[in-house]
């Protein structure tokens, strides 16, 4: 039942082949049995999940189910969810039991999906490996001497461990993409704007995304379509409509003009990596497209830029957390300094200490316009390059990440070496562009994603993308061993 | 650009973070070399170029002026560390 | 040495909106604590503001109000500092664009002249909560009410020159933001606070001295108290060999002193930049046009059009338009007696704002409604009742007994305006005080009002003064 994809599940739901508190509890079991090995989840809701199964199974009687009513789903434990921890993969909110759901999580219960728990993550979505978080790290089902890439680390593994059909996560520089390609799953991270992030912890407010991960981009066509859509409460939640992404999934793609941008395939990029994205270049070629080489002339800048944007709008997004009014707050503080400086000091681990620290240092007195404002200048050049691509192509390709799956421990010691693994992925989130990973093959048995960018609001065009490819091959049926 | 202790205490200050004697020179260390990262960005001529502050070409949504929020005290402080009489403690504040 | 002093003033008025500026949590004031404070407002992770539309038609307003420029683009920014009251450890304000920018408003000084007092400009922000010092075990409580409540914080140029003009400019911005309906002024309950940057610098000089900020004075008497005492304070620190330090007072108005504020000396490092979660907000020009068509007759406007429509004393234009519930009022009394405005000006002014004071009420809860008391009025000038006996009526109708006419009709008050009849009370009372009538005849003018007297005694005050004069004249001259 795990090996069905999301789409097959929605299918035999609504055929009746099985119910979805047997679903459920098929999960739950194998989340019981396997997790141990992965650490993917902080929190487990076996109770919450089995009373929404079978609340799934009444409304599916009753004739009033959707397509996704009674399939489970994990929630990325930086979304919000009414009564239940959402700890932000953090000890500063290790007892925060969110008094509300985000968006997000309201429009998946609407839908009927069953929520089997929080996944792990990077703390407060500020990683690449899923090591940083307080609850300890997750490992990488293809090899778990090897990191599941992060933030979104816990849904990545979940998934590829079919521990769940799907999850959400959410993507700042690469949070959904860079684990999917590690992890030999799919996830797109939308336009900026077309999911609210309300009820979302905000890590950089113009960046983050969220989105579903999955095992196929068909699955992940309709998770969006729940996810997506207006929210009044986001005041950068865009007014407009959502199309229905499985209707366009069947497109031939003859015709398609496909750039890959030479700085993609430079120096840095790890040789085999490259050839197994070349090879799937190779098969869009035979599915009728067209690859034209381009150039973002501004991509080694990408990730200085974000490096100022993201920290900056995160040490003012996570002033809140004082132990004033939830979460974690010190022992006996002696004064109100004492509390602030202690909560904060011991709630937050050192990644995030050290990127408000960044981001404060980049907006202070006599350094904001050499470090913020100049990153706000570079993100328009950086869109630029995009624009003008984007005229003579439809959608961008590359390799997602630079390497597989490191080791984990491996880049733990400097910072700068893993800020350098999100070069590919980080321009989309400054241009505000989708993009999505899909497995394109393996290198030493740790699977190699494929990256695709897209226009604004051209998710639709992003998933038939992918789609094709994966009618035409199978990398993203492949299994980890172990989770069988 | 190199930080020095000084500066790692003036930001951890400004930041409210408490660090410990012990880990300032490793934070002065890592925090130098995002700097210098970061500066990389100096070569770039952005002379006239507008800055960037947000992906959309959008302008502020409006809402009505009604109220739509109920009293929630009870829900929101029962999370809270520290209440007493319906208010947020925290240690004296002198003004 | 002869020293001038520069005063530049910020206001911060609370603007009457129902719901927050940023959530729909609502703003009515002396909520139990945290009542009205939503998810938004305590800066829970997660949450996101949204802008409330009437906040932006109130900002407009006061642009036209006092001829700025409303900006077609003005952009929200965060003020970064930790402090209890403030959950998210930052302010949403606005900084490089504010909403409305260059204005002016004019004041009158005491000489009578004009004085013109730039305002830099006017931006909206967030209110931060409150924190309450009474003791909880050591500890401080902080009620999240008034988190999210809107504020229009308006800057002055640094254009005064004493107490008395920021006193004279702090009124006119109150006074203003109650006629446009953008602020209800209550400074006892917060929603009208002025701070105060006071400087000094020898006269002649053109840079400006170092200033301090005076905070916590919420009244007008308060403001040039504090003012003067500050001026002083700094005058004889220069004079002493001392240097004025850039920094935030209290005024104490216990000990009528400034102090120096503890804990928040530090100089703080805002670190401002555009608040991510906001776009910017785009004002129309049909927007500003459709706030314009709203604006009411200014305060100004409408003292001169008094002098001029109603040929009254600048004097009294300024009492009638202190308010504009007043001046409505006002207006309405003339209206409806359709003729003198100067009788009704003294009527207003004078009877029903005595009892007005007397009894705590503001124009709103006045007892004599407008059309009562130009009803009253109206029998004065068709001679019913004289104006002497009209103050009884007024006291009888403040008091609930019905209006003019049944009060008249009631207690008997009309007037007797029968000349016969007043010639035969005449009659008697010379009849029986013939020394008198001698002694008058004989040149005691003053005797005259001791004629006038017992008449009025005879009718019980009623005789049409008018014309008991006029036969009392007559008959007394033989």
């Amino acid at each position: 039942m795990h090996n069905k994809s999301l789409t097959e599940l929605s299918t035999g739901l609504i055929a009746g082949q099985f119910s979805s508190e047997e679903l459920t509890r098929h999960f739950l079991d194998r989340i019981d049995r396997l997790d141990g090995q992965l650490n993917s989840f902080i929190t487990v809701t076996a109770e919450q999940a089995l009373t929404q199964a079978r609340q799934a199974d009444t409304r599916r009687n009753r004739g009033e189910a959707g397509p996704l009513t009674g399939i489970p789903l994990v929630q990325k434990d930086i979304f919000c969810t009414n009564g239940v921890r959402t700890s932000c993969g953090s000890k500063m909110l290790y007892n925060f039991i969110a008094p509300y759901d985000a968006t997000v999580v309201a429009r998946c219960n609407d839908a009927g999906m069953v929520m089997l728990g929080k996944a792990n993550m990077d703390e407060f979505a500020m990683g690449s490996s899923n090591e940083t978080s307080f609850y300890g790290p997750v490992k990488n089902p293809w090899d778990t001497a090897a990191v599941p890439g992060g933030s979104s680390g816990g849904s990545a593994a979940a998934v590829a461990a079919r521990l769940t059909p799907a999850a959400t996560g959410t993507d700042t520089g690469g949070s959904i993409r860079q684990p999917a390609a590690l992890c030999g799953i799919s996830g797109i991270k939308p336009t900026y704007g077309r999911v609210s992030r309300y009820g979302m912890i905000a890590f950089a407010s113009s960046l983050d995304q969220a989105g579903p991960m999955a095992r196929s981009a068909e699955d992940c066509a309709l998770l969006l379509g729940a996810m997506a859509g207006f929210d009044p409460r986001d005041s950068t939640s865009v007014e407009r409509e959502v199309p229905d992404y499985r209707a366009t999934l069947g497109n031939g793609l003859k015709g398609l003009k496909i750039g890959l941008p030479k700085e993609y395939f430079g120096a840095g990029l790890d040789p085999a990596v490259g050839q197994a994205v070349q090879a799937a270049i190779d098969e869009y070629r035979k599915l009728g497209a067209e690859v034209v080489d381009i150039s973002l002339p501004n991509t080694g800048l990408a990730v200085p830029t974000y490096y100022v944007v993201a920290p900056a709008e995160c040490s003012s997004n996570l002033s809140r957390m004082d132990g004033v009014r939830f979460g974690y707050r010190c022992e006996n503080p002696k004064d109100l300094e004492d509390l602030y400086k202690r909560s904060r000091g011991e709630g937050f681990g050192a990644e995030v200490k050290r990127r408000i620290m960044i981001g404060t240092y980049a907006l202070s007195a006599g350094y904001y316009d050499a470090y913020y404002l100049k990153a706000q200048q570079m993100r328009h050049l950086i869109s630029d390059d995009f624009r003008r691509a984007f005229e003579q192509v439809d959608v961008i390709m590359g390799p997602t990440s630079p390497t597989v799956a490191f080791n984990a421990g491996e880049k733990t010691d400097d910072p700068v070496a893993m800020y350098l693994a999100d070069v590919y992925t980080i321009a989309a989130n400054l241009a505000g562009l989708p993009g999505m990973s899909i497995p394109a093959g393996f290198v030493n048995n740790r699977p190699v994603g494929l990256q695709i960018i897209g226009n604004y609001f051209d998710e639709a065009r992003l998933l038939n993308v992918a789609h094709q490819y994966q009618l035409a091959t199978d990398w993203h049926q492949r299994m980890p061993h172990g989770f069988e | 650009m190199a930080l020095e202790r000084k500066d790692v205490e003036n930001i951890a200050h400004l930041a409210r973070l408490s660090i410990s004697e012990a880990d300032i020179p490793e934070y002065a260390r890592n925090l130098s070399n995002i700097l210098a990262l970061v500066e990389q960005m100096s070569v770039v001529d952005t002379n006239g170029v507008s800055p960037m502050a947000h992906p959309l070409e959008a302008s502020q949504r409006l809402r009505e002026d009604t109220v739509t929020e109920a009293d929630q005290r009870g829900h929101f402080q029962a999370i809270a560390p520290a209440v007493e009489a319906g208010l947020y403690l925290v240690p004296k504040v002198i003004e | 040495m002869e020293w001038e002093t520069v005063i530049g003033l910020e206001i911060h008025a609370q603007l009457a909106t129902r719901s927050k500026i940023f959530s729909g949590a609502s703003t009515a004031f002396g909520a139990a604590p945290n009542t009205q404070a939503c998810a938004v407002d305590l800066g829970l992770p997660g949450v996101l503001p949204v802008l409330n539309r009437e906040v932006v038609r109130m900002a407009t307003k006061f642009g036209l109000a006092i001829n700025a420029t409303v900006a077609e683009r003005s952009v929200f920014a965060r003020k970064n500092y930790f402090y209890p009251d403030l959950p998210k450890g930052y302010q949403i304000s606005q900084y490089e664009l504010p909403v409305v920018a260059n204005g002016h408003i004019d004041i009158e000084l005491e000489d009578g002249s004009t004085k013109r007092i730039g305002v830099t400009r006017a931006h909206l922000e967030e209110d931060a909560g409150k924190s309450l010092h009474e003791d909880f075990h050591g500890m401080t409580g902080i009620d999240l009410n008034r988190a999210g409540t809107p504020l229009l914080e308006i800057v002055s140029e640094p254009d005064m020159r004493s107490a008395k003009e920021a006193v004279a400019y702090m009124k006119r911005i109150h006074e203003l933001v109650r006629y446009i309906e953008i602020c209800d002024g209550n400074m006892q309950e917060g929603s009208f606070r002025c701070d105060a940057n006071v400087s000094v610098r020898p006269k002649g000089q053109k840079e400006f001295g170092t200033r301090a900020e005076l905070k916590n004075i919420n009244s007008f008497r308060f403001v040039e108290k504090a003012i003067d005492y500050e001026v002083e304070r700094q005058i004889a620190l220069i004079e002493s060999g001392g240097k004025v330090v850039q920094e935030t007072r209290l005024y104490d108005p216990d000990r009528d002193e400034t102090r120096s504020m503890r804990a928040k000396e530090e100089a703080n490092d805002y670190r401002y930049f555009p608040d991510p979660d906001l776009l910017p907000l785009v004002i129309e020009p049909s927007f500003i046009e459709a706030v314009r068509a709203t604006l009411p007759e200014l305060p100004e406007a409408k003292r001169q059009r008094f002098v001029s429509e109603y040929e009254l004393s600048p004097y009294d234009a300024g009492f009638l338009t202190a308010s504009r519930e007043l001046a409505d009022y006002y207006e309405a009394v003339v209206k409806a007696v359709g003729a003198e405005p100067k009788l009704c000006a003294n009527w207003v002014m004078g009877d029903l704002s005595a009892n007005l004071n007397r009894d705590g009420k503001e124009i709103g809860g006045s007892p004599v409604s407008s059309a009562m008391l130009a009803g009253m009025i109206k029998r004065i000038t068709d001679n019913t009742i004289s104006g002497k006996i009209a103050k009884e009526v007024f006291e009888a109708m403040w008091n609930g007994e019905g209006d003019a006419d049944a009060v008249i009709e009631k207690k008997g008050l009309k007037q007797i305006t029968d000349s016969g009849a007043i010639e035969k009370i005449i009659d008697d009372i010379l009849a029986a005080n013939p020394d008198n009538v001698a002694a008058y005849r004989s040149g005691k003018d003053k005797l005259f009002g001791f004629f006038v007297g017992q008449a009025m005694k005879a009718t019980q005050g009623k005789a049409n003064p008018q014309q008991l004069n006029e036969l009392l004249k007559k008959k007394l001259s033989g």
